[in-house]
């Protein structure tokens, strides 16, 4: 242990996310693990650390903490304004701080989640071989609260290299790339073109687990319960209402609710950075262009 | 002459295949061990297979898993884990009432069944039971509750389970036991794979 990290605010919610689980959804375990995956990764590039890294995920801001010793540290994903050690700094670059400094982000402008990592990553106890906070399966650190302390770890992959790097574009009204899912034939033929046509807006429920939307309902064409089957992250599945609610990294592992479409997985990362109250867009995949 | 089974894509990384017996396609699968596949997630009637996008081709794959042929595993031996349990259950009554028997008839018919664990899901170590007594399919509650206790024994539709840890639930609970399901301190955390065999034992 080379240290450790005071949480003094965790702001609306914040957890400890690496890259999840995988493997033991068939004893009903989820993945898990950061929602938006491109931006754990980055940050944990950016301070030198191996990508599988354990970070803090942040909702919306808010997050303040103190460090113990000498350390460098690096905020991705949404847009927010960061203090640390009583300085401005920027979202995709190593910050470096001093013993005792504190890191402050503010509220969000753009995007929801943000990732800080700290060089040697968190080096909380693993569950079932890895630091991800399970919301919905209660696997892993705990949600994190004022006053907690987090250990840091000494594994890191090479230096830190970059001063700043590219962020992936968040828009203010995104468009995510859509497939017909496998239960698409349990709706009405008009369903894709439904998902595909119309504006949903992102609601106040919204979490690990999935985005519930307000918008146009698809309509059932078949009646009757579908038995649970597994359902993956992106999957679009529609509760009796027809509004779809979109999963993310928490899902159950099994859902008793037709999946409609499936959101690409290339724009899931775009999915976890959904606001309360912004519109969202479907698309059906293009070929790849070079752009 | 096998007949196909139905697989459906479900993104660009999974198939869903439709089979009447899920543990015995799934022990097809993992005596054929398709390429590329990692993950293989069974459930009611389907089994959901993942797969990784850079080694193999999904065309390719749902083919080889449309013409693979069932495992017969009836007669594999599985593993019998017997649950004690207290029937006191807050739902007894109303489950009796329901299927039109008196509530010792209720717990006779529960515990006199075997069951296997089909799959899991809802919760880590919530694992479906199948081979309830059809005079025991019953739908959820229409309320679900709030708040189920860790070891609640309860039924709904056509399974059985027992709540590894406290949760909502619509399930009608018929009673409890002590039996730690879901340990993530032991090696296998969950004590009730998919296959298992499972009896409940009626205790005081």
């Amino acid at each position: 242990m080379t240290g450790k990290i005071e949480i003094l605010a965790p702001g609306p919610f914040a957890t400890v996310q690496d890259l999840g689980r995988p493997g033991y959804a068939a004893v009903g375990v989820g993945r898990s693990g950061a929602a938006d995956r491109g931006s754990l990764k980055l940050a944990n590039r950016l301070v030198g650390n191996p990508e599988t890294h354990a970070a803090i995920e942040v909702t919306l801001g808010g997050l303040r903490l103190r460090f113990s010793e000498h350390t460098t540290v690096a905020v991705t994903g949404a847009r927010v304004p960061i203090r640390a050690g009583g300085r401005a700094a920027a979202v995709g670059a190593p910050i470096v701080l001093r013993p005792g400094d504190e890191l402050e982000l503010g509220v969000a402008s753009l995007g929801l989640r943000s990732y800080l990592a700290v060089r040697g990553g968190l080096d909380v106890p693993p569950v079932l071989g890895a630091r991800a906070t399970d919301t919905l399966g209660k696997l892993g650190p705990p949600v994190l609260a004022a006053g907690m302390s987090l250990p840091i770890g000494s594994v890191v992959q090479g230096n830190p290299c970059v001063d700043l790097a590219p962020l992936t574009r968040l828009a203010e009204e995104p468009v995510l790339r859509l497939e017909p899912g496998p239960r698409l034939d349990w709706f009405t033929a008009s369903a894709l073109s439904t998902l595909l046509t119309g504006s949903y807006t992102v609601t106040s429920d919204l979490d690990r687990v999935g985005v519930r939307l307000d918008g146009p309902a698809l309509t059932r064409a078949r009646v009757g319960e579908l038995a649970p089957e597994a359902a993956v992250p992106g999957a679009l599945q529609v509760p009796p209402s027809g509004v779809p609610i979109l999963f993310l990294a928490d899902h159950p592992v099994t859902g008793g609710y037709p999946v409609a479409a499936v959101v690409d997985e290339d724009d899931l990362d775009l999915a976890a950075q959904l606001r309360p109250g912004q519109r969202v867009r479907f698309t059906s995949p293009t070929p790849a262009t070079s752009d | 002459m096998t007949g196909m089974n139905t697989v459906l894509r479900y993104g660009r990384s999974a198939l869903l295949v439709e089979v009447d017996d899920v543990l015995g396609f799934q022990a097809a699968c993992e005596a054929a061990q398709p390429e590329g596949v990692v993950e293989l997630v069974p459930a009611a009637r389907t089994l959901l297979v993942r797969f990784d996008p850079a080694r193999t081709d999904s065309a390719v794959l749902a083919r080889s898993l449309a013409s693979l042929s069932t495992v017969d595993v009836s007669s594999r031996s599985a593993a019998t884990v017997t649950l004690p349990v207290r029937y006191d259950g807050a739902d007894l009554e109303d489950v009796a009432e329901a299927a039109g028997l008196s509530v010792s008839e209720v717990v006779q018919r529960h515990s006199a069944a075997t069951y296997v664990a089909a799959f899991c899901g809802f919760a880590p170590g919530f694992a479906y039971l199948t081979g309830l007594d059809p005079a025991l399919h019953l739908p959820r509650r229409s309320t679900p509750r709030t708040r189920v206790p860790a070891g609640a024994v309860a039924i709904a539709g056509e399974y059985s389970a027992i709540y590894p840890h406290p949760s909502p639930g619509g399930w009608h609970l018929l009673g409890h036991s002590d039996a730690q399901v879901w340990n993530v301190d032991r090696e296998q955390p969950n004590l009730l794979v998919p296959g298992t065999l499972v009896r409940f034992e009626a205790v005081r």
